[in-house]
Formats: C-alpha cells, structure tokens, sequence
C-alpha cells in the first residue's frame, strides 16, 4: 500500500509550463524527497500528487490505479503544509477530528485515533488550546498529528521544517525519520535544503526547472552525481569545479588548460574525450587538502575560516576560486602560497553540456 | 514531594459551551443539512463550478435590481406617456432630453421649459460647492484636533461620529423641532432682544440649514478618515522634523498635508458624490421649500416620477440619467485616486 | 502663522495652557453641545406634555403645571404662587382670565374670589415626565406595526446580506474562473449607480415582480450590496489558501470550507458588515417611502415623516417616536461605536 507512479505527468499553467514529463515511481512505504532550488517545481510536484493541481498531461497513479481524475478528498493522501495551515478558530482536537468527521467516522473511532496519534506526537496537555496559543514546534506536531490521525495512503510533507529554528528543525528532523521507521508509510518530502534531503531520504529527487535531474539515495547522488547541477548541489559546501579545455588525455590522466593559461592534471580516466574539449573537474572541498610533498597544485590563500575542529581555505588557483576544508587548525594568512592536495579524492567529470563524463 | 510546574501547562481552560455558539447551533444545523445535496450539486459540478454556485445568489439580485433598472431606465428616458410598464409606454426617442433642454436663454433657469429641474441643478450645484467646502474645513480642523495628544480621544472622536448613525428621517426632525418658531433657537437667542422667527420660512435661511444640518449629520464620517490618515503618518518624520528645527508651519506644508493628500482626495470626493444626491434629511427638513428654494436634483427625480399627477417617469428617468452621468465621473475620479494610492502604498 | 500651525502641532507637554490648548477645547465643547445637544433636547422634549410643548420660551426639563380640585368648581383648576399687594406669596387657584387680571381662589378657602394681576403670578410647576407621548402611539397609532416592519426589515436583510455577500466574496477570492474578473467589474460598477439614480426602472421591476407595496420589496434589492462583498473579499484574502486546501485534504466540501472555516476565520468583518447593514436597514428612507404606499406597511422613517408632515402636526407623538427610532441606533452607538469607527477607517465606506 502506498505506491505511486507518475508517468509522463505534466503541469503547465497556460502557455508556462512548470513539470516536464515527470516518471518517477515510489515504492509502498519509501520515505522520498523531493529537493531542488526554489522554483524547480518540486512544491508543484507534491500538489499534482495531492490533486490539489490538475495535471495537463500524462498519468498519476497511486496503487497502480489511475488517479488523474480523482479530487485530493478522494485519494486517501494526508499533507503537512508548510505554514501548518491548521485551523486557527478550532482546538487541537477539532483541527485532528475534522477530517475523520467529514469522511463520517463514528465518533468513538475519532476519539480513539486522536488519543493515539496524541501520545505519539506528545500533545496531550494542549489538545483543547487553539493554534495560536501554541509555539512553532507544538503547531508542526499538531499538523503532522492531522496527518497521522487520517491513516493516510502516504504522506505529503510541504517543506514541513522551513518554519522552525535551527535547533528546533534538527531535533524534529530526527523525530519525522522516527516516525517513519515507526508507521513504515509512504512519506514524500519536499525541502530546498539538502541536508534535510540527505538525512531523511531512502531516495532523493533532485529537481531543476520543472525536471527530474537525478533520482537516487542519498549517498548515490553524493558520491555519483549524474551531472554537474547535482553534483554543485548535494554537499555542503558546494563542490569545486575547475573548468579548462583538454589538452591530452592519456591512460589514467586527464589534462586541462584553464582560461588564464595554467594546465591542471586530474588523475582519471577518459574514454572519448577530444583535445580542445571543454571539461569541468570536480572535487569536493572536503576531498583537498594541503599537501605536505609538495605535489598538487599550487594556490594562494584568500580568506582562512578556522572553525576549530576543521579549517576552511578559500584559495586561488588557475585563476578560480576554490575551497579546501581540512581537518584541525592550521595558521595560515591570506596571500600565502600554499599547494593543494587531491591525491586520491573522488574527482567528478563532466562535460560541456553538464552530463558526468567519467 | 514538589514537583514544578510543567512548561507546557494549558494556557486557556477547555473552552465552554458559550451563549453565542448556543444561538448558532440551529444555524449549524441548518447549514449542515445543506451539505449533503451541495456535496452531490460539487460531484456534478466539480470544484470550479461551485465558483458559480457562491456567486449566483449575489449575481442575479445584483442583475435584476441594479444591472436591468440601468438599462430600462435608458429605455425609459426615450418613453412618455404615464404608465409604468415599459410595453405599455410610447417611444419618443430623445424627446424628454430635448424637453428639459429647452430653454430660450441658458443662464436662467426661469426661461427653460422645464424650470424646476434647472432650479434643482442650480440648488444642487450650490449646495454642492457651499457644502462641501465647508464639510472639508470643518472635518480636518476636526481631524487635526483629534490627533493631537487629547485625554479620551476615542470619546471624542465618537461625539463628532454619533450624528453619522442618525436616521436622515430623525436628524431633519430634530433639526425642524430646534428650528420651529417655539424651538430652542430661537429660545437661545431670545436673551439678546431676537424676536421669535420662524426659521425655515426664510429662503436663505432655509438653504443654510440645509447645508449646516447635512454637515452635522456626515461631518464625523469623513472626520474619521482624515483622521485615520493622519494616524498613518509615521510618528518618526515629524520626530526627524523636530530634530532638523523645521518650523512648524513648514511640517504641516512639507508632511502633514502632502502625506494627507491621498485621504483628503478620496473624502472631498466620496464628500461630492453624497452632496450630489442630497435628499432624505433636507427633504424631513424642508420638504424643498420654502417654495423651491431647497429642492435638490433627487427630489426632482422623486416628485417627477412619484408623486406628481400624472406622474411622469420618462422625464425622471431623463433627469436621473444626466444626475448618473455626473455621478459615473465623479466615482471614475474616486476609484482613479484609490488605485494610485494604492500603487503608492506597493511601491 | 506659526502660532496658527503650532496650535495644530504643538502637544501638550507640561509647557501648561497654550491658547492653543483653549481654542482645543473650545472646538471640542462646542462640538460636543452641537453633536449631543440637538439629539438630549428632542429626547427632553419629548417627555413635555403638548401644553408644554406649546409654550415659550421653553423650559429645558418637561414641567407640568400642578391642579388642583377645588371646592364648587367642576374642573381641576391650575395651580399658581401669586404675590399679593403686601409682598408675600400664596398658592391660588385660577378660575378664569380676564384680560390682565386673574380671578383666583384659595383652594383652602374656595368661596372669596381674589383678584391678581397675571403678571403678579407664576404656575406652581414641577419636573414630570409625560409618558403619555410613548404609550399613545403605541395604542392607537400603527406605531407598533412600524416598528415591527422596521426590525423585519432590518434583521431579514441583513441577514441575507451577510449569506449572500460572503458566498459571492468567497468565490471572488478563493477561485480562479472565467469571468471572475467580469463579475468584479460588474460588482464595482454598481458602486457607481446609487439608488437615486435607478430610482424609476426600479419602481417598475418591482411593480412587475408583484413586490409593490411588499416589504420584500424594500428588502431584496438592497441586500446585493457592492460594498459589503468588496470589504468580505478584501479580508477573505488574507486567509492563507493552504487553509482551504487542508481542508480539501481533509475531505471537506466546498460547501463546509465555506461554512466551516472561512465563514468563521471573516467573523471580524462579517460583525462590521452586519453592523452597516443594520443601521442602513434601519434608517433607509426614501426607496420604502416610494415602496410602500399602504399605512399598515409603513416602516418607522416613513411613519414618523408621513405623520410629521400632517397638517396639525402632533409634536408630542412625533418626537416620542422620534426618540423611539433613535434608540437602536443609540444603542448600536454605545457599544459598537469602536467596530464601527476602525470599519470606517479601515475600509472608507459608509
């Protein structure tokens, strides 16, 4: 219970389309995120599966059965919305009940569900408060205890942490991936940060301008980016790319001239890979340090950010910016010439058009 | 043991059956019962067509009781004749227009063949232009009074309002009972050798009340929009002001009344438009007279189509469709204004 | 000028009295006897007793001249304090006039006629108020029939007011539709055409429609109101649509999104609406004066203007009813005054 298949769908608002044949395929009980930059479309996404959006094209199916048609009553999905959207002139007890009472469940039955999904979430002492007199995180809780209470097909969460503080948003964070583990329901999760994505995720759903750019869990995009826009976007701090144009390409080593001159050799090998071709080489920040031997390439310090347990290098090298983080403290100043370390680090290759190449 | 508090105890008790939600439950129910067939009606429909469903209530009295009375009012214009009916009534085309234009000399209403309606605009015109004025005036020296650091000011705010909510049928009571030859006018003046005058029989006298008396009765409306807009005036550019030593005639030039500007428009306008249909309260006042000399365009209109023998409706509706011309500008003006401010306010 | 600007300005800020601060309170006074004045006389008035009433100058509290019966006479007889030629006073009772000279008895001893010149006497007078004036037109006059078709008039179309006007502001802010601009432009331009304008082809539907001299008549059309469905829509706006969509989640009909949580969440601005509605129901003068022609239909505006405009017009009735009309409004004054006056400011509508 609680598949969902999306085949061909498409969304346009008149002459503007925001989903691009969407096919992506949910399994029963997977927790899948849905992550992009804002405007990628993925809050649309969710909204198309709610039904709360017609779609304009192809076919949204949950269960294997065709739900194009059905109104969002009738799907038997429940959502968390971003502002909670809890009823402000009912208790938390009328905002739970509401719906089991519109879809006429005997009385003893709503009770009986609230007192659970009440226990669970620990909202017991404020059932009778309304929505205002409750702080952010007691509100989240009653929004997902809505949720809950309908025993719902799947789970639509709407940027459900985007509200919360800091603090606040970690520790439910962990709470919402309890949950799951606990009630095993299908959860699609709709978020622009992706750390929420990599911590949540049995899948995540990397999204650009209406498109799906990747689909994977969570360390598969970390670790294979399909292409360069994932790549750039899961991991914190963003991935270095070098751009230059291939020099040579033999065995195991890859050359590249950037525009300023200077030749970088990148340790990977290339099949099909033409001199004069327009690459960019990425490794993450975490993957460079700084290199004892000598070896690596050679870089100036801009900016130095000690955080204590780790230090961030921002530094120059083949005229672009790039950022090494490496571990402890290390006294540097701005305007040293330091080398950079990548022996061994994952290098990413992608081509002109952004598609992994490697 | 003790045990703290919890944090998290319950502000609020558990809320109680409250009177009032004792007086809606029938309405609920009502209402409820109304779910099941507009469920199925939403089945049928679907979501966009119960759109059509909330507004077709308001939409079809709005068509039958101001949309229709607009276009059959033009039909009536081009119609004589004294029935009511439309099919019943003949076509004349424009001659009710050419009827009330039909003057031998346009300076003098006397010389127009439909004097009265002239006599009425002129009225009209007058008291328009006197009225307003002075309705301004006195609402924003009001206004002005009103924000500044008074004790009580939300009383006296509602003193200036309390005529606003006067039925215009009571204010002109009131206004002939303290105006009569025995009213307490003339009471008050007695002391310092005034004999007793009956009031109202005067021509000039009875346009003046007119005036004084519809200002009384709205002056406290418009009063609290301008004071409204002068509260939105951020306290920190007069404070920067202050700082500067500008003089304060130089504040009330440069901040007070270019800030005030956007209000100030919208009243003298909404003022316009009112005074342009001045009727209840000066018609229980004066009842137009003495003889016609507080007889204004709507009173025309009323008395043409209503109570004159015979009643002569093409002719009113004529007349009401030249007070509709000038009233369509008026508020074309109005909405103009509120939609710059409004674009001010985005900016 | 400066002071002229400074009076405007200038708080009071323990400087004491500026002459601005007088001419303040000056205008705040007057005001106060201007707006109250006129509507505390009326109500004074209204307790004098037609021979009161007719009198002048006039007394500012309803006085009564004391009777008495006296001996030997068949009627009471009006109470005076007379001066007598040596200076001191008595209470007589006066039996005729004639010219300047009264004839006088002393009720104790009614058989000696004293005479006393009228100048020389004052009527023995004392604070009464003559309910007469509220009970009589509640007996023998309509009065209660118009009261009755007021508050009918005035609860049945607020009442649809308030129903209709919030399912048409619903769908203008909570829909996307063809023609909903349309329906806004047609809403907007009614603002334009008031009712003296259509005041004729009105006259005329209504005569069609079978509603003359009909108080659902008066009623219908002045329930569409442009003004109540703009300030609705206005704040239904501000409700977050994920409402309406959780609720759409929550397997609530359009119907109950409506009843149940959009009608509540505009509770603020349906009271404003139901407060304007009152008081224009109940003041509306001149479309029920056209409306109805039939005395028993007659809704207190138009009884109380038909009744004042009669030839011998009775004052004392005239201002009790008078009085009477204003109490709703009075009340609603009291204590919705606040809703009322932040309505206004807030939305710029009368």
């Amino acid at each position: 219970m609680g598949s969902i298949t999306l085949t061909n769908v498409q969304k346009s608002y008149g002459a503007v389309h925001v989903l691009h044949d969407i096919n992506l395929d949910i399994r029963a009980g997977e927790f899948v995120v849905f992550v992009g930059p804002s405007g990628c479309g993925k809050s649309t996404l969710l909204r198309v599966i709610a039904g709360l959006e017609k779609i304009t094209g192809g076919e949204l199916a949950i269960d294997g059965k065709r739900v194009n048609e059905v109104s969002a009553a009738d799907r038997g999905l429940a959502m968390v919305f971003q502002s909670y959207a809890l009823y402000p002139h009912m208790s938390v007890r009328q905002n739970l009940a509401f719906g089991l009472e519109n879809s006429g469940m005997p009385k003893a039955e709503i009770a009986e569900r609230i007192g659970e999904a009440a226990r669970m979430l620990e909202i017991e002492q404020y059932m009778e408060r309304r929505p205002g007199q409750l702080s952010g995180g007691q509100r989240q809780r009653v929004a997902i205890g809505r949720a809950i209470v309908r025993r719902p097909t799947a789970f639509l969460l709407d940027e459900p942490l985007s509200n919360l503080d800091a603090e606040l948003r970690v520790s439910t964070r962990a709470e919402i991936a309890a949950l799951h583990d606990r009630l095993k329901s299908t959860m699609i999760y709709v978020t622009h940060d992706q750390v929420e994505a990599m911590t949540l995720a049995n899948r995540i759903v990397v999204m650009r301008a209406g498109k799906i750019e990747q689909v994977g869990a969570p360390l598969d995009l970390y670790n294979n980016p399909a292409n360069r826009f994932v790549a750039g976007f899961i991991g914190a701090p963003h991935m270095n790319f070098i751009e230059g144009d291939v020099v040579e390409s033999t065995g195991g080593t890859v050359v590249i001239k950037a525009a300023n001159g200077e030749q970088f050799t990148a340790p990977v090998p290339l099949n099909g890979v033409t001199t004069g071709e327009r690459l960019s080489v990425g490794i993450r920040p975490q993957h460079m340090g700084l290199s004892e031997t000598g070896r690596g390439l050679p870089a100036k310090v801009r900016l130095v950010e000690a955080l204590g347990s780790e230090t961030v290098i921002h530094a120059e090298a083949l005229g672009q910016k790039l950022l090494a983080i490496v571990p402890g403290q290390r006294h540097l100043s701005a305007g040293e010439a330091i080398t950079l370390a990548y022996d061994g680090a994952p290098i990413h290759v992608f081509g002109a058009n952004g598609q992994r190449v490697n | 043991m003790s045990q703290s508090q919890p944090a998290t105890r319950p502000l609020a008790p558990a809320p109680k059956m409250s009177a009032a939600s004792l007086a809606l439950m029938p309405v609920h129910f009502i209402m409820g019962l109304a779910d099941k067939p507009l469920r199925a009606l939403q089945k049928a429909a679907g979501i966009g067509g119960m759109a059509t469903f909330f507004l077709a209530p308001n939409m079809l009295i709005f068509s039958i009781f101001v949309l229709l009375p607009i276009i059959i009012n033009i039909v009536y214009s081009l119609t004589g004749g004294t029935a009511i009916f439309l099919n019943e009534r003949t076509f004349v085309g424009t001659d009710q227009y050419a009827h009330i234009f039909n003057c031998s000399n346009y300076l003098d209403p006397r010389s127009c063949q439909e004097d009265a309606f002239w006599t009425a605009v002129g009225n009209t015109f007058w008291f328009v232009v006197i009225q307003v004025t002075l309705l301004i005036v006195c609402s924003l020296i009001t206004a002005l009074i009103l924000n500044r650091d008074l004790m009580a000011r939300s009383f006296w705010r509602a003193v200036f309002f309390f005529p606003v909510l006067l039925s215009p049928v009571v204010v002109g009571l009131i206004w002939r009972w303290i105006l009569q030859r025995q009213g307490l006018l003339n009471y008050i003046l007695y002391p310092f050798g005034h004999d007793p005058v009956t009031w109202l029989s005067d021509r000039t006298v009875a346009f003046a009340a007119a005036v004084g008396v519809s200002i009384w009765a709205h002056m406290g409306f418009y009063t609290l929009i301008l004071l409204a807009g002068l509260q939105a005036i951020p306290k920190d550019l007069y404070e920067a002001a202050e700082m500067d030593g500008t003089r304060a005639m130089r504040v009330f030039r440069r901040i007070t009344l270019p800030l005030l500007m956007p209000n100030l428009l919208v009243v003298v306008v909404l003022a316009l438009i009112k005074a342009v249909q001045v009727f209840d309260e000066v018609y229980v006042l004066t009842g137009g007279g003495p003889g016609t000399a507080t007889q204004f365009l709507t009173q025309y209109i009323y008395e043409t189509g209503f109570v004159s023998q015979p009643r002569n409706a093409g002719l009113a509706a004529a007349a009401s469709i030249l007070m509709g011309l000038v009233l369509v500008v008026l508020t074309l003006i109005q909405l103009g204004i509120s939609k710059r401010n409004e674009n001010k306010g985005k900016r | 000028m400066s002071r002229v600007t400074q009076f405007i300005f200038r708080r009071r800020g323990g400087k004491g009295w500026h002459w601005t601060d007088i001419a303040t309170w000056v205008w705040l006074i007057g005001g106060l006897i201007i707006m109250f004045g006129p509507a505390v006389w009326l109500a004074l008035s209204s307790f004098k007793t037609p021979a009161a009433l007719a009198e002048f100058p006039p007394s500012i509290l309803p006085y009564v001249s004391q009777q008495a019966t006296v001996q030997g006479y068949d009627k009471p007889l009006t109470l005076f304090n007379a001066t007598m030629p040596d200076g001191s006073t008595r209470v007589l009772a006066e039996v005729r006039r004639v010219g300047t000279v009264a004839q006088m008895v002393d009720p104790k001893a009614p058989a000696e006629i004293i005479k006393v010149n009228i100048n020389q006497r004052t009527p023995v007078r004392s604070v009464s108020f003559s309910t007469e004036n509220y009970v009589q037109p509640f007996l023998h006059f309509d009065f209660f029939r118009y009261l009755w078709n007021s508050v009918f008039v005035t609860v049945t179309a607020t009442v649809i007011t308030l129903v209709v006007n919030s399912m048409a502001a619903f769908a203008l802010s909570k829909y996307e539709f063809k023609g909903r601009n349309a329906a806004m432009l047609v809403i907007l331009a009614t603002l334009m055409v008031p009712l003296s304008v259509i005041l004729v082809p009105l006259y005329s539907i209504i005569s069609t429609l079978g509603l003359f001299n009909n108080l659902w008549g008066v009623i219908l059309p002045t329930v569409a109101t442009p003004t109540g469905v703009f300030i609705l829509r206005q704040y239904m706006l501000t409700i977050p649509d994920e409402l309406i969509d959780a609720a759409r989640m929550d397997k609530a009909s359009e119907w109950q999104i409506y009843w149940r949580i959009v009608v509540p969440l505009t509770a603020p601005a349906l009271a404003v609406l139901a407060i304007f509605s009152v008081v224009w129901r109940w003041n509306d003068f001149l479309w029920p004066l056209i409306v109805l022609s039939r005395r028993e239909l007659y809704t207190l505006q138009v009884g109380l203007n038909i009744y004042s405009g009669e030839l011998n017009v009775q004052w004392h009735f005239i201002l009790a009813m008078t009085v009477v009309t204003m109490i709703p409004v009075v009340l609603v004054f009291i204590f919705l005054q606040r809703f009322i006056t932040t309505g206004i400011a807030g939305t710029g509508l009368k």
